[in-house]
C-alpha cells in the first residue's frame, strides 16, 4: 500500500514509538489517534490514561473531548482529577506523556497559550490544561505537530510547557523528574535532540519527504543527524486500522444525540 | 430542617449575587449548563467565574457580559479549536474586560483541595520550566522547611458559590454522582454555598459505600432539572452532544450570530426544559 498521506504517516510513526504495557498520558486531537492505533495494533495492553481520571481506557472511537462518555465506559477505572495529577504524574507513574502544541521551539519547549505579547495577544490559545506538568514529570514526553516555519520556531512568544529551557543540560539542572521529549514528529519526519547541546535535529524522514522540504518547514537553522533514517511507510495493517478508527470516529460524533426530555 | 429542594430560578436568585466568585465545575461531564443559562437570565454581573475547563457554558456567560474575572487552566472548545467569546474577551476586551487568572489543571485541583480543607494555599511540584509564574503574580513559590526544595504555591480556591449538576439527590439534598468526576468533589466542599441540580430526585439514594455522596449539611439547594447538562453529558442517562460543540464554533464566532442564538435560545426561553424544546424545534 503506497496511497498513505503524510497525516496517516505522522499517525503511525507515532503509534510506533509506543509500546506494549507502557503507561502513556494522552493529549486531546493528534496524540489521542496516536496512542488507540498502538493499543489496536502492536501495544494491546498498552495503559492509556486521560487527563479525566479514564485509567486504562479502551474507547471503540476516539474521544472529541479528553472526558467523553466512551472513555469512561471502557475504562480499567475513573479516578478523580486531582488524583491523576498528584499520586499518578506527579508521584512519575506515568511512562509517556503525548502532547500537542502550537508552537515548539529548537529545544522542544512548548507553547499552547498565546501568540503575540501575553497581555496584547495576537491569538489567544486555550492555554496549559496538564501539558505543563506531563512535560515536566511523565518519564519522557513525545509531541506531534504539522511543521512550518510559523509552528518550529527559534523562539516561542510563550513557554507554557518544558522542553530542555535553553539546552545544553539546562533541564537536567532542574527538579523537574522526567527526561523531557525524546520525539517531535512531524509531518515530514522525526526530530530528536542531539546529545549534549538538546537541540533538536532531523533524524528520520517519512517516504518522499526530503531535508530541503523539512528545512523550508522549519523556523531554525535545522540540523540533520549523521544517521538519517527514513522511516518505514505505513503497513496495510497500520492503515486499514487507522481508517476504520477514523470512519467509526466520524459517524459517531455526528450522531444526533436525542434532547433529554 | 430547612427544606433544600428549590426551583433553579429561587437558588440561583437566593444564592448567587452580582461581584459573587462563582465555580461551576464538571470536567466535560456533569456540567452544569441550566443553571449557567439561568444566571445569564437573571442578568448577573461582575462575576468572578472558577473553571478548570471554561467550555462553552463560561464561553456563553461571558459572551453575555456576566463575568469581570476568569480562574482557569485551559481555554478551548476541546477537540473543535477555540472559545470564540473567550477570545473576544481577552484580545478586545468585547462586551466586557476580563481579567484572567490562569493556571494549569494541576495547579487548580490543588487550589480547590486546599480550598476544602480550609488551608490557605496549596503547594506542589508544580509549574516547573513555564512563562506562567511570570504572568501570574498568584503563582509562588515556597521552601520545604525539611528538605529545602522550592514547590509551587498557589492560593486556596474558596468560591462564594460551587454549582454542579448531578445524576440525582434525595429529599434530605444528600446528592450523588458517578462517572467521570474532575474536581467536582473538591470544588464542593471548598465553598461556602453550594447549589446541586439533578436529573432526578429520589425518597432514597441507593447505598454507594465508596461513591461520591455530597453529605446534606454542606449542600445549600438541590434543584430538579432533567436534562440540565446538555450539550454536555449525564452518565447512564443522556451521551455528549459532539456535534453540537461542533456547531458551536460557527454559533460562536461571530458577535452578532452569537447573540441571536442566545436571543432565541437562552433569553427566549423562561427556563431549561423550554431552552431544549427550542432546540428540538430548530433541529
Amino acid at each position: 500500500m503506497n496511497d498513505w498521506t503524510r497525516d496517516e504517516m505522522m499517525t503511525v510513526a507515532a503509534a510506533r514509538l509506543l509500546w506494549d504495557e507502557c503507561v502513556c498520558f494522552v493529549g486531546i486531537g493528534l496524540p489521542s489517534a496516536a496512542c488507540n492505533l498502538a493499543r489496536l495494533t502492536h501495544a494491546p495492553d498498552i495503559v492509556l490514561v486521560y487527563e479525566s481520571g479514564t485509567l486504562g481506557t479502551r474507547p471503540t472511537v476516539l474521544p472529541l473531548s479528553i472526558g467523553d462518555g466512551e472513555l469512561a465506559e471502557t475504562a480499567a477505572c475513573v479516578i478523580p482529577l486531582p488524583e491523576v495529577f498528584s499520586y499518578l504524574l506527579q508521584a512519575g507513574r506515568v511512562d509517556v506523556g503525548f502532547l500537542g502544541a502550537a508552537q515548539v521551539d529548537r529545544f522542544g519547549n512548548l507553547n499552547s497559550t498565546v501568540i503575540g505579547p501575553y497581555d496584547s495577544p495576537k491569538t489567544r490559545l486555550p492555554g496549559a490544561g496538564g501539558a505543563t506538568e506531563i512535560a515536566a514529570h511523565a518519564k519522557r514526553t513525545f509531541v506531534m505537530l504539522k511543521a512550518t516555519p510559523r509552528s518550529l520556531v527559534p523562539r516561542l512568544d510563550f513557554r507554557t510547557s518544558a522542553g530542555f529551557l535553553e539546552g545544553h543540560g539546562a533541564r537536567a539542572r532542574t527538579t523537574m523528574r522526567g527526561a523531557g521529549p525524546q520525539s517531535v514528529i512531524t509531518d515530514y519526519g522525526v526530530l530528536t535532540p542531539e546529545p549534549g547541546t538538546d537541540e533538536l535535529q532531523l533524524s528520520a524522514l517519512f517516504q518522499g519527504a526530503t531535508t530541503e522540504e523539512a528545512r523550508a518547514a522549519t523556523g531554525w537553522p535545522l540540523k540533520v543527524s549523521a544517521n538519517l533514517a527514513t522511516v518505514a511507510p505505513p503497513t496495510s495493517t497500520e492503515l486499514e486500522t487507522l481508517r476504520a478508527l477514523h470512519a467509526r470516529t466520524r459517524e459517531a460524533h455526528q450522531r444526533p444525540v436525542r434532547l433529554p426530555a | 430542617m430547612t427544606p433544600k429542594v428549590a426551583t433553579l430560578h429561587d437558588a440561583i436568585a437566593r444564592h448567587v449575587h452580582d461581584g459573587a466568585c462563582v465555580a461551576l465545575e464538571g470536567f466535560t461531564h456533569l456540567i452544569p449548563f441550566a443553571a449557567g443559562h439561568e444566571i445569564i437570565r437573571q442578568g448577573r454581573r461582575g462575576l468572578h467565574l472558577v473553571r478548570m475547563t471554561p467550555d462553552l457554558i463560561y464561553d456563553q456567560m461571558i459572551g453575555m457580559g456576566c463575568a469581570s474575572r476568569l480562574t482557569f487552566s485551559w481555554g478551548g472548545n476541546p477537540g473543535v479549536g477555540s472559545l470564540h467569546r473567550l477570545r473576544d474577551a481577552v484580545e478586545q476586551c468585547w462586551p466586557a474586560p476580563l481579567e484572567i487568572d490562569e493556571h494549569t489543571h494541576a495547579g487548580v485541583a490543588a487550589a480547590y483541595c486546599a480550598g476544602a480543607a480550609r488551608l490557605p494555599f496549596a503547594t506542589l511540584r508544580g509549574y516547573l520550566g513555564t512563562d506562567l509564574p511570570s504572568v501570574n503574580p498568584r503563582i509562588r513559590s515556597i521552601e520545604c522547611p525539611f528538605t529545602g526544595e522550592q514547590l509551587a504555591a498557589v492560593p486556596a480556591i474558596n468560591p462564594d458559590v460551587t454549582i454542579l449538576h448531578a445524576q440525582r439527590a434525595d429529599r434530605q439534598g444528600n446528592v450523588s454522582l458517578h462517572g467521570i468526576v474532575g474536581a467536582q468533589r473538591e470544588a464542593a466542599f471548598a465553598a461556602r454555598a453550594l447549589i446541586v441540580t439533578v436529573e432526578e430526585i429520589v425518597e432514597v439514594l441507593p447505598p454507594a459505600m465508596n461513591g461520591i455522596v455530597l453529605p446534606h449539611w454542606i449542600v445549600s439547594a438541590v434543584a430538579p432539572c432533567p436534562g440540565g447538562a446538555y450539550p454536555s453529558y449525564v452518565q447512564d442517562h443522556y451521551a455528549r452532544d459532539n456535534a453540537f460543540y461542533q456547531r458551536w464554533d460557527a454559533i460562536a464566532r461571530e458577535r452578532a450570530g452569537f447573540r441571536a442564538w442566545m436571543d432565541r435560545h437562552v433569553l427566549g426561553s423562561p427556563d431549561h426544559a423550554a431552552f431544549l424544546a427550542s432546540l428540538r424545534e430548530a433541529a
